[in-house]
Protein backbone atom coordinates (compact mmCIF):
# COMPACT_ATOMS: atom_id res chain seq x y z
CA UNK A 1 0.00 0.00 0.00
CA UNK A 2 1.73 3.25 -0.89
CA UNK A 3 1.23 5.99 1.69
CA UNK A 4 -0.73 9.31 0.79
CA UNK A 5 1.98 11.38 0.29
CA UNK A 6 3.46 9.38 -2.25
CA UNK A 7 0.01 9.40 -3.88
CA UNK A 8 -0.95 13.04 -4.34
CA UNK A 9 -0.85 14.74 -7.32
CA UNK A 10 1.66 17.41 -7.38
CA UNK A 11 -0.57 21.19 -7.51
CA UNK A 12 0.07 23.30 -10.24
CA UNK A 13 2.01 26.69 -9.31
CA UNK A 14 -0.69 29.24 -9.65
CA UNK A 15 -0.05 33.18 -9.10
CA UNK A 16 -2.83 35.69 -8.14
CA UNK A 17 -3.48 38.45 -10.50
CA UNK A 18 -5.60 41.04 -10.96
CA UNK A 19 -7.64 41.79 -14.52
CA UNK A 20 -8.05 45.40 -15.03
CA UNK A 21 -9.18 47.42 -17.96
CA UNK A 22 -7.17 49.83 -20.60
CA UNK A 23 -9.79 51.45 -23.18
CA UNK A 24 -11.66 48.58 -23.33
CA UNK A 25 -8.14 46.35 -23.21
CA UNK A 26 -8.01 43.72 -20.76
CA UNK A 27 -4.66 43.12 -19.26
CA UNK A 28 -3.28 41.09 -15.81
CA UNK A 29 -0.77 42.18 -13.67
CA UNK A 30 0.49 40.07 -10.45
CA UNK A 31 -1.47 41.21 -7.13
CA UNK A 32 1.97 41.02 -5.30
CA UNK A 33 3.40 43.93 -7.88
CA UNK A 34 0.22 45.72 -6.92
CA UNK A 35 1.30 47.51 -3.88
CA UNK A 36 -1.78 50.11 -3.21
CA UNK A 37 -5.18 51.16 -5.22
CA UNK A 38 -6.19 54.85 -5.02
CA UNK A 39 -8.68 56.38 -6.84
CA UNK A 40 -7.40 59.12 -9.45
CA UNK A 41 -9.59 61.62 -7.16
CA UNK A 42 -8.40 60.69 -4.27
CA UNK A 43 -4.33 61.66 -5.47
CA UNK A 44 -5.50 64.58 -7.56
CA UNK A 45 -4.35 66.92 -4.79
CA UNK A 46 -1.01 65.24 -4.28
CA UNK A 47 -0.25 65.46 -7.74
CA UNK A 48 2.56 67.69 -9.09
CA UNK A 49 2.70 68.93 -12.91
CA UNK A 50 5.55 67.74 -14.92
CA UNK A 51 5.46 70.43 -17.72
CA UNK A 52 9.21 69.67 -18.92
CA UNK A 53 8.27 65.53 -19.26
CA UNK A 54 9.28 64.86 -22.41
CA UNK A 55 7.26 61.51 -22.34
CA UNK A 56 3.85 61.84 -23.28
CA UNK A 57 2.45 59.14 -21.29
CA UNK A 58 3.48 60.81 -18.14
CA UNK A 59 2.72 64.44 -17.20
CA UNK A 60 2.39 63.98 -13.58
CA UNK A 61 4.47 62.66 -10.36
CA UNK A 62 3.71 62.07 -7.15
CA UNK A 63 5.43 62.06 -3.46
CA UNK A 64 5.39 58.52 -1.93
CA UNK A 65 7.31 58.59 1.48
CA UNK A 66 10.70 59.37 0.00
CA UNK A 67 10.68 58.20 -2.85
CA UNK A 68 8.90 60.68 -6.52
CA UNK A 69 6.80 58.51 -8.19
CA UNK A 70 5.59 58.81 -12.17
CA UNK A 71 2.13 58.59 -12.75
CA UNK A 72 2.04 56.70 -16.29
CA UNK A 73 -0.97 56.62 -18.45
CA UNK A 74 -1.26 53.20 -19.76
CA UNK A 75 -3.13 53.64 -22.51
CA UNK A 76 -0.36 55.90 -23.80
CA UNK A 77 1.56 53.63 -22.97
CA UNK A 78 0.35 50.78 -24.74
CA UNK A 79 -0.40 53.20 -27.88
CA UNK A 80 -4.27 52.70 -26.97
CA UNK A 81 -7.51 55.66 -27.31
CA UNK A 82 -7.29 57.08 -24.15
CA UNK A 83 -10.21 57.26 -21.83
CA UNK A 84 -10.68 59.07 -18.59
CA UNK A 85 -8.35 56.84 -15.91
CA UNK A 86 -10.63 56.30 -12.48
CA UNK A 87 -7.95 54.35 -10.86
CA UNK A 88 -4.37 54.52 -9.97
CA UNK A 89 -1.84 51.11 -9.46
CA UNK A 90 1.16 51.94 -7.20
CA UNK A 91 3.67 49.03 -8.34
CA UNK A 92 5.94 47.50 -5.63
CA UNK A 93 9.42 48.07 -6.52
CA UNK A 94 8.95 50.35 -9.42
CA UNK A 95 9.02 54.19 -9.77
CA UNK A 96 5.32 54.07 -11.77
CA UNK A 97 2.14 54.42 -10.17
CA UNK A 98 -0.33 53.10 -13.33
CA UNK A 99 -3.44 55.34 -14.61
CA UNK A 100 -6.19 52.86 -15.55
CA UNK A 101 -9.53 52.82 -16.20
CA UNK A 102 -11.06 50.00 -13.69
CA UNK A 103 -10.21 46.72 -12.52
CA UNK A 104 -12.53 43.44 -13.47
CA UNK A 105 -11.53 40.95 -10.98
CA UNK A 106 -9.07 39.07 -8.87
CA UNK A 107 -8.19 35.49 -9.65
CA UNK A 108 -5.36 32.71 -10.34
CA UNK A 109 -3.45 31.86 -13.42
CA UNK A 110 -1.81 28.97 -13.52
CA UNK A 111 0.09 28.72 -16.50
CA UNK A 112 2.29 32.07 -18.02
CA UNK A 113 3.02 31.70 -21.66
CA UNK A 114 6.51 33.24 -22.15
CA UNK A 115 5.70 35.75 -25.55
CA UNK A 116 6.54 33.81 -29.04
CA UNK A 117 9.86 35.09 -30.71
CA UNK A 118 7.47 36.36 -33.61
CA UNK A 119 6.57 39.46 -31.30
CA UNK A 120 10.01 41.63 -31.23
CA UNK A 121 8.89 45.08 -30.57
CA UNK A 122 8.47 47.02 -27.49
CA UNK A 123 5.93 44.59 -26.24
CA UNK A 124 8.94 42.08 -25.20
CA UNK A 125 9.71 44.95 -22.29
CA UNK A 126 5.94 45.38 -21.98
CA UNK A 127 4.42 41.57 -20.68
CA UNK A 128 5.96 38.66 -18.64
CA UNK A 129 3.90 36.55 -21.39
CA UNK A 130 0.72 35.44 -22.22
CA UNK A 131 -2.48 33.25 -19.64
CA UNK A 132 -5.65 31.74 -20.89
CA UNK A 133 -8.29 32.48 -18.63
CA UNK A 134 -11.93 31.31 -19.89
CA UNK A 135 -10.72 30.55 -23.22
CA UNK A 136 -9.81 34.33 -23.83
CA UNK A 137 -5.86 35.20 -24.01
CA UNK A 138 -4.97 38.10 -21.70
CA UNK A 139 -1.66 39.82 -21.76
CA UNK A 140 0.51 39.40 -18.40
CA UNK A 141 2.12 42.81 -17.56
CA UNK A 142 5.99 43.70 -16.49
CA UNK A 143 5.57 45.98 -13.75
CA UNK A 144 9.20 47.17 -14.57
CA UNK A 145 8.32 47.75 -18.29
CA UNK A 146 6.49 50.83 -18.07
CA UNK A 147 9.20 53.13 -17.29
CA UNK A 148 12.81 52.52 -18.97
CA UNK A 149 15.67 53.84 -17.67
CA UNK A 150 16.44 55.82 -20.37
CA UNK A 151 13.27 57.34 -19.96
CA UNK A 152 13.47 57.98 -15.69
CA UNK A 153 16.39 59.47 -16.46
CA UNK A 154 14.33 62.59 -18.89
CA UNK A 155 11.89 62.40 -16.22
CA UNK A 156 14.17 62.92 -13.33
CA UNK A 157 15.36 66.17 -15.11
CA UNK A 158 11.70 66.93 -15.50
CA UNK A 159 11.11 66.60 -11.80
CA UNK A 160 13.96 68.63 -11.21
CA UNK A 161 12.72 71.33 -13.32
CA UNK A 162 9.30 70.82 -11.87
CA UNK A 163 10.97 71.20 -8.04
CA UNK A 164 13.43 74.43 -9.14
CA UNK A 165 10.24 76.39 -10.21
CA UNK A 166 7.74 75.24 -7.49
CA UNK A 167 10.85 76.91 -4.70
CA UNK A 168 11.03 79.66 -6.94
CA UNK A 169 7.74 80.66 -7.16
CA UNK A 170 7.11 79.48 -3.34
CA UNK A 171 10.46 81.90 -2.64
CA UNK A 172 9.08 85.00 -4.66
CA UNK A 173 5.85 84.61 -2.83
CA UNK A 174 7.87 84.86 0.82
CA UNK A 175 9.59 88.04 -0.68
CA UNK A 176 6.05 89.00 -1.94
CA UNK A 177 5.34 89.22 1.64
CA UNK B 1 2.89 -13.76 -52.30
CA UNK B 2 4.42 -10.77 -50.48
CA UNK B 3 3.77 -7.36 -52.12
CA UNK B 4 7.19 -5.48 -53.24
CA UNK B 5 8.01 -2.40 -51.09
CA UNK B 6 7.69 0.68 -52.35
CA UNK B 7 11.36 2.19 -53.27
CA UNK B 8 11.39 5.58 -51.86
CA UNK B 9 14.49 7.86 -53.02
CA UNK B 10 16.59 8.05 -50.14
CA UNK B 11 16.64 12.04 -50.40
CA UNK B 12 12.49 11.94 -50.92
CA UNK B 13 11.41 13.98 -48.08
CA UNK B 14 7.68 15.01 -47.28
CA UNK B 15 6.10 18.23 -47.84
CA UNK B 16 2.40 19.71 -46.99
CA UNK B 17 1.80 21.91 -50.14
CA UNK B 18 -0.65 24.94 -49.17
CA UNK B 19 -2.51 27.28 -51.17
CA UNK B 20 -2.19 31.16 -50.60
CA UNK B 21 -4.29 32.79 -53.24
CA UNK B 22 -3.72 31.49 -56.39
CA UNK B 23 -0.35 30.24 -56.00
CA UNK B 24 0.49 26.84 -54.17
CA UNK B 25 4.18 26.81 -52.09
CA UNK B 26 5.40 24.08 -49.99
CA UNK B 27 6.73 23.74 -46.23
CA UNK B 28 8.49 20.69 -44.90
CA UNK B 29 5.98 18.34 -43.47
CA UNK B 30 8.13 17.92 -40.09
CA UNK B 31 7.80 21.80 -39.22
CA UNK B 32 3.65 21.27 -39.92
CA UNK B 33 2.16 20.32 -36.82
CA UNK B 34 -1.72 20.69 -38.06
CA UNK B 35 -4.43 22.73 -39.97
CA UNK B 36 -7.41 23.79 -37.89
CA UNK B 37 -10.36 25.64 -38.94
CA UNK B 38 -10.05 29.65 -38.56
CA UNK B 39 -11.38 30.43 -34.73
CA UNK B 40 -11.25 33.26 -32.57
CA UNK B 41 -8.54 35.90 -32.97
CA UNK B 42 -7.25 37.55 -29.62
CA UNK B 43 -5.81 41.16 -30.25
CA UNK B 44 -3.73 43.15 -27.73
CA UNK B 45 -1.35 45.86 -27.96
CA UNK B 46 2.07 45.31 -29.32
CA UNK B 47 4.66 46.63 -31.93
CA UNK B 48 5.19 43.79 -34.10
CA UNK B 49 2.98 44.66 -37.82
CA UNK B 50 3.40 41.07 -38.96
CA UNK B 51 1.86 39.38 -36.20
CA UNK B 52 -2.09 39.44 -36.66
CA UNK B 53 -3.08 38.13 -33.21
CA UNK B 54 -2.89 35.15 -31.27
CA UNK B 55 -5.16 31.90 -31.84
CA UNK B 56 -5.75 29.85 -28.15
CA UNK B 57 -4.99 26.43 -29.46
CA UNK B 58 -5.30 23.12 -26.66
CA UNK B 59 -3.82 25.88 -23.95
CA UNK B 60 -1.18 26.91 -26.23
CA UNK B 61 -1.60 30.74 -27.32
CA UNK B 62 0.12 30.60 -31.22
CA UNK B 63 0.83 34.47 -33.11
CA UNK B 64 -1.03 34.84 -36.37
CA UNK B 65 0.87 35.67 -39.24
CA UNK B 66 -0.10 35.95 -43.20
CA UNK B 67 2.62 35.46 -44.93
CA UNK B 68 0.45 35.84 -48.14
CA UNK B 69 1.37 39.45 -48.18
CA UNK B 70 4.76 38.89 -48.43
CA UNK B 71 4.71 35.80 -50.84
CA UNK B 72 1.78 37.55 -53.40
CA UNK B 73 2.18 40.99 -52.40
CA UNK B 74 -1.94 40.95 -50.71
CA UNK B 75 -2.92 39.65 -47.63
CA UNK B 76 -5.41 36.28 -48.14
CA UNK B 77 -9.06 37.76 -48.89
CA UNK B 78 -10.19 34.00 -48.04
CA UNK B 79 -8.99 31.92 -44.74
CA UNK B 80 -9.62 28.45 -44.91
CA UNK B 81 -7.57 27.17 -42.16
CA UNK B 82 -4.75 27.79 -39.99
CA UNK B 83 -1.24 26.29 -40.96
CA UNK B 84 0.54 25.65 -37.44
CA UNK B 85 3.54 25.35 -37.88
CA UNK B 86 6.92 25.07 -35.78
CA UNK B 87 10.19 27.47 -36.47
CA UNK B 88 13.42 26.83 -34.71
CA UNK B 89 15.53 30.08 -33.40
CA UNK B 90 18.89 28.64 -32.03
CA UNK B 91 17.49 25.98 -29.04
CA UNK B 92 14.26 27.12 -29.07
CA UNK B 93 11.05 26.35 -30.70
CA UNK B 94 8.54 28.97 -31.87
CA UNK B 95 5.28 28.15 -32.88
CA UNK B 96 3.41 30.42 -35.69
CA UNK B 97 -0.11 30.04 -37.31
CA UNK B 98 -0.57 31.00 -41.05
CA UNK B 99 -3.53 30.99 -42.71
CA UNK B 100 -4.49 29.31 -45.86
CA UNK B 101 -6.68 29.94 -48.56
CA UNK B 102 -7.41 26.36 -49.47
CA UNK B 103 -7.00 22.58 -49.27
CA UNK B 104 -3.11 21.07 -47.81
CA UNK B 105 -1.93 18.05 -49.50
CA UNK B 106 1.00 15.96 -48.01
CA UNK B 107 3.56 14.73 -50.74
CA UNK B 108 7.04 12.99 -50.36
CA UNK B 109 9.12 14.21 -53.50
CA UNK B 110 12.68 15.16 -53.97
CA UNK B 111 13.66 18.76 -53.59
CA UNK B 112 15.95 20.41 -56.00
CA UNK B 113 18.29 23.09 -53.28
CA UNK B 114 18.30 26.98 -53.40
CA UNK B 115 20.18 28.44 -55.57
CA UNK B 116 22.23 31.48 -54.46
CA UNK B 117 20.11 33.91 -56.97
CA UNK B 118 16.72 32.40 -55.10
CA UNK B 119 15.09 35.02 -52.45
CA UNK B 120 16.54 33.82 -48.65
CA UNK B 121 12.50 32.88 -48.03
CA UNK B 122 13.43 30.02 -50.58
CA UNK B 123 14.68 26.71 -49.32
CA UNK B 124 14.64 24.58 -52.60
CA UNK B 125 11.80 23.90 -54.98
CA UNK B 126 9.48 20.89 -55.94
CA UNK B 127 8.00 19.23 -59.42
CA UNK B 128 4.76 18.16 -58.75
CA UNK B 129 1.96 17.54 -60.78
CA UNK B 130 3.92 19.72 -63.74
CA UNK B 131 3.75 22.82 -61.32
CA UNK B 132 7.13 24.40 -60.12
CA UNK B 133 6.19 24.52 -56.23
CA UNK B 134 8.93 26.90 -53.83
CA UNK B 135 9.49 25.07 -50.44
CA UNK B 136 9.53 28.16 -47.93
CA UNK B 137 11.76 29.05 -45.11
CA UNK B 138 9.19 29.70 -42.63
CA UNK B 139 11.98 30.79 -40.10
CA UNK B 140 12.45 34.12 -42.75
CA UNK B 141 9.22 34.88 -43.90
CA UNK B 142 7.66 34.73 -40.66
CA UNK B 143 8.60 37.18 -37.94
CA UNK B 144 11.19 36.05 -35.11
CA UNK B 145 14.55 37.59 -34.02
CA UNK B 146 16.37 39.81 -36.21
CA UNK B 147 19.98 37.48 -37.04
CA UNK B 148 17.38 34.89 -37.99
CA UNK B 149 18.19 34.98 -41.50
CA UNK B 150 21.81 34.43 -41.37
CA UNK B 151 21.41 31.73 -38.69
CA UNK B 152 18.91 29.49 -40.22
CA UNK B 153 19.93 29.93 -43.87
CA UNK B 154 22.01 26.80 -44.46
CA UNK B 155 20.30 24.83 -41.10
CA UNK B 156 16.50 25.56 -41.07
CA UNK B 157 15.24 22.54 -43.11
CA UNK B 158 18.06 20.15 -42.20
CA UNK B 159 16.65 21.02 -38.38
CA UNK B 160 13.28 20.64 -39.58
CA UNK B 161 13.25 17.38 -41.46
CA UNK B 162 15.73 15.60 -39.21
Amino acid sequence: MQSASTTRTPQPRTEQIILFRVSGQTFAISSASVQEVRSVDNIAGMAQDLPDSSIRKVRHSIRRSDRTLYIVNAALHFGLQPQPASLVFFLRRTRTALLIDGIEKMTTMSRLQSLSLAFQGEERNWYRGLTALDQTVIPVVQPAGFLSLEELTLLEAAQLAADTRAIGAETSGVHAQ
Amino acid sequence: MTPAPISVPETAQSFVLIRLGERRFAVPAPQVAELVAPSRIFRFPHKSPEVEGVILRRGRMIPISDISDRLNGKKLSTRRFFLLATRKFAAQLDWIAIPVSGECELITTDMMEAGRNDSPHVAGWLSHSGEVIEVLRLSVLTPGPADRAASVHSHDLVEAVR
